[in-house]
């Protein structure tokens, strides 16, 4: 605990990630509480506030049909992180799994394991999401499972290299020595000893899975109105540059906070999970 | 004394600073090498010893966590006067170090005769490809290398363990260092190649009077090649003294223990010893050779 | 020091040979060896790096097959694939104390994993076993809840032992079981495997490249060099009288730091 505090204490930044962190999730758990115009988040028309500047009134601003863009951000914060939550309960797993058999079975099981990943993995991101979301609906579920077909190959690859190392570490030769089973070495052994790396990762991926489910509903592909979506909020806003910038600006801020965030708490995390 | 010491510790601090606060590692070291001596500092796994030698180099000065305080002198002068780019220019030219493991320390992306060149640079910034060769053919046969053309032209990892430490003994002999820090040489590799490559480093020093600092755990591997030794324990200088008189009448009871606890190749069994015993502590032990 | 001959053979390597590929050829790590290891006693087995100690200590221990040849285990070949009784009466303890303990478990699951695997003891009385073996040596039983970070390489080399001792072990291969260890350390340590071998039967293999701790630990030593037995002989015939001149040549490279250590290094350094 005093060791948390302290690397804690001697790394400003990481202070900011876990305040802006703290804040996306305080804003998703109690959207209902804080949003100023909580009805905002669906199919309201209100064209007598439509495209007003931030104010006293609406903060942020309001968007083409007069919906509270601060209302609005704080619920799509919600709909982000759900989402990032789903794909990141699913993807790991099935990349650890991948990761495991492969490294430490090796021969013909790691071939033909890490083969597939390595499909996985040739085709861009967004590529890949967008050949799945081509075929299917463009509806939130979809997304998700675009988005966690294009992320567990990065898992499977990290935790394969894990295990590549730990596989000749002297812990595992003794386990082998006592006869303790493939099983008990793989999960009981050697995952340990990948779960700060994938932790890790996960934190980091937070933001970045905010960041392409954006990219999808930016391209029109993923959450579909009127559900909230910052990359949809952008990519509507932009049609409306430079006069009204807010649009734009504070969805793609909000984005900004959410990725930055993510990604410093990711650094310490490693920090405070790596032994000394 | 005749000329200025080659090195001149006085109450050498060291201390990190981490998450369970201030941990003091030297508690106030004093050691001098005069040119040309040969000095050893032997102490177990956490005793100070290598950070001591990293302290001499001038690295330790840039670690974040860490602070040193007290007096380094290196031909009188004061390292903490230097500023860090001063403290680096010494480094390969005027000190060189020889590491534990020669294999892992020698890059294995060049061929052996563009490191010996590299090296060259510090000291002769403008020393042409085969000057450099040749001054590297001279070195390499005086650590008994005869075919130093394939060598020159080998990569680190084409070549024995026992080769590349002698290698590095001649990298860092070739730019005629003053003080030669050499942390537990050759524990890496075989005894009988270890036994080998100490005595021509023994004998390369000797002929160009260099000072050198020895690291080591190991009391018998010193025996041979130091005029002088410091014993070292938990941060303290606990004995120090002619290599002889520590031998032959070793006064501190770390000493003894670290003496008897050694196997005798002629048999007697496995000795019976205390890991730690508050005798350790006591105050150091001289052998009235210096003030 | 055997004051009689142990009778019993336990482990009986026959013109074992094992060959590894490296790039395109193939290298002989371990050249038609045979040897007999008898019940109790401890056979130190000498040699530098590439000697091929560690690769017959590997077939020993069924971690890779040998190319030719078998290993006969109490009047029976080892098999490639090992049962159950094989891996707990053959054990290990290995050079680097720092990799044999995973740094994300606890000492007590790590000594657990012996017990669960082996049966050995029913679940209640486990935990009870885990401290009676870390008492035996010569540890406090609370580190059991402790992880390795933070432990000392003679108390993580200790545990390890424990391990060893936890599968009921008949036969333990010590890879260089004190070389990572400071000097004080290293004494305490053999002298607790000297004793355990005595309290617990035990027969050793010992696997070193220091033959001032073979002197003084070992009843038998075998010398390898490039794959092949040099010379087999009892401890003190052996150092008193070698007879190859490899065997000489190892003595004498021994740092030493007794005046009868230096007059019998010297002796036998003329003869090289």
């Amino acid at each position: 605990m005093r060791r948390t505090t302290y690397i804690l204490l001697s790394n400003p930044l990481s202070v900011l990630g876990l305040l802006l962190v703290g804040f996306v999730f305080f804003c998703a758990s109690f959207a209902d509480f804080i949003a100023p115009y909580p009805d905002h988040a669906g199919a309201v028309i209100n064209f007598a506030f439509a495209n007003r500047p931030p104010s006293p009134e609406y903060l942020l601003g309001t968007d083409v049909v007069g919906r509270d863009l601060l209302s609005r951000i704080i619920y799509a914060y919600r709909i982000a992180l759900g989402m990032a939550l789903v794909v990141l309960l699913i993807a790991p797993p099935i990349g650890i799994a991948f990761g495991l058999i492969a490294g430490y079975i090796g021969g013909w099981t790691d071939f033909v394991l890490m083969r597939i990943t390595d499909i996985f993995l040739s085709i861009p991101p967004l590529v890949l999401a967008l050949a799945i979301m081509g075929v299917m609906e463009p509806t939130l579920i979809n997304a998700m499972l675009a988005v966690t077909a294009m992320w567990w190959p990065w898992y499977a690859r990290l935790v394969y290299n894990i295990t590549r190392g730990e596989k000749v570490e002297g812990y595992v030769l003794a386990a082998e020595v006592i006869g303790a089973s493939k099983t008990h070495i793989m999960f009981r052994e050697i995952l340990p000893n990948c779960v700060p790396a994938v932790v890790t990762k996960m934190t980091l991926d937070f933001g970045y899975v905010i960041l392409i489910a954006s990219s999808l509903s930016f391209l029109g592909l993923g959450v579909q109105a009127p559900t909230p979506d910052l990359g949809s909020m952008v990519s509507e806003g932009t049609r409306y540059l430079p006069d009204s910038w807010w649009m734009t600006v504070f969805p793609g801020l909000a984005i900004v906070i959410a990725v930055f965030g993510f990604n410093l708490v990711g650094d310490v995390l490693r920090d405070v999970l790596e032994p000394d | 004394m005749t000329s200025t010491l080659t090195l001149d510790i006085k109450d050498l601090r060291l201390s990190f600073r981490n998450w369970a606060g201030k941990t003091e590692v030297l508690h106030g070291i004093d050691l001098t090498i005069a040119p040309g001596e040969r000095v050893a500092l032997v102490g177990e796994s956490g005793s100070g010893k290598s950070v001591t030698s990293r302290i001499v180099l001038g690295t330790m000065q840039d670690v974040r966590n860490a602070s040193v305080s007290g007096q380094v002198a290196f031909e009188g002068t004061e390292l903490s006067t230097l500023k860090p780019a001063e403290r680096r220019a010494l480094r390969g030219r005027d000190m060189s170090m020889i590491f534990q493991d020669p294999t892992s320390a020698l890059n294995p992306v060049f061929k052996i005769g563009e490191l010996f060149q590299e090296v060259l640079k510090r000291r002769h910034p403008n020393i042409s490809r085969d000057a450099a060769r040749q001054k590297a053919s001279v070195i390499l046969q005086d650590v008994s290398i005869d075919d130093a053309d394939r060598v020159l032209n080998s990569y680190s990892f084409q070549l024995s363990g026992g080769m590349n430490q002698r290698v590095m003994i001649a990298m860092a002999l070739i730019n005629e260092p003053r003080l030669l820090l050499a942390d537990e040489p050759g524990t890496a590799l075989d005894v009988t190649v270890q036994a080998q490559t100490l005595a021509l480093m023994r004998d390369l020093v000797d002929q160009k009077g260099t000072s050198v600092l020895f690291i080591s755990h190991n009391l018998g591997v010193v025996r041979e090649f130091a005029d002088r030794i410091y014993v070292i324990y938990r941060g303290n200088i606990v004995e120090r003294g002619p290599t002889a008189a520590i031998f032959d009448a070793p006064k501190h009871p770390y000493t003894r223990a670290l003496l008897s606890a050694m196997p005798r190749l002629t048999g007697g069994g496995i000795p019976e010893i205390e890991e730690r015993a508050p005798s350790f502590d006591d105050p150091m032990a001289t052998h009235g050779e210096d003030a | 020091m055997p004051d009689t001959m142990p009778a019993a053979q336990i482990l009986s390597v026959r013109s074992v040979s094992k060959e590894f590929r490296v790039g395109a050829s193939w290298v002989k790590a371990v050249d038609d060896v045979s040897l007999d290891v008898f019940e109790g006693e401890c056979l130190a087995i000498v040699g530098e790096s590439g000697s091929g100690k560690s690769t017959l200590a590997n077939m020993i221990l069924g971690i890779h097959p040998p190319t030719s040849g078998e290993i006969v285990y109490k009047g029976a070949a080892l098999p490639a694939k090992r049962t159950k009784t094989h891996r707990s009466q053959i054990q290990l303890v290995q050079q680097n104390p720092l990799s044999a303990l995973n740094p994300r478990r606890s000492i007590g699951a790590s000594l657990r994993l012996a017990l669960d695997v082996h049966n050995h003891g029913t679940r209640s009385e486990r935990p009870a076993m885990v401290s009676a073996l870390l008492e035996e040596v010569g540890l406090d039983p609370d580190i059991a809840l402790r992880a390795p970070s933070g432990l000392s390489g003679g108390q993580r080399q200790r545990i390890a032992i424990a391990r060893a001792l936890a599968c009921q072990s008949h036969m333990v291969v010590l890879d260089e079981p004190t070389s990572a260890l400071d000097v004080l350390v290293q004494a305490r340590v053999l002298r607790l495997l000297d004793d355990l071998r005595k309290n617990r039967d035990l027969t050793y293999i010992f696997i070193t490249h220091d033959l001032s701790v073979v002197r003084n630990i070992a009843d038998r030593v075998a010398v390898f060099r490039k794959g092949r037995l040099v010379e087999l002989a009892e401890t003190a015939a052996l150092f008193s009288a070698p007879k190859s001149t490899y065997t000489r040549s190892l003595i004498s490279a021994v740092p030493v730091v007794s005046a009868p250590e230096i007059a019998l290094r010297d002796g036998l350094a003329q003869g090289v």
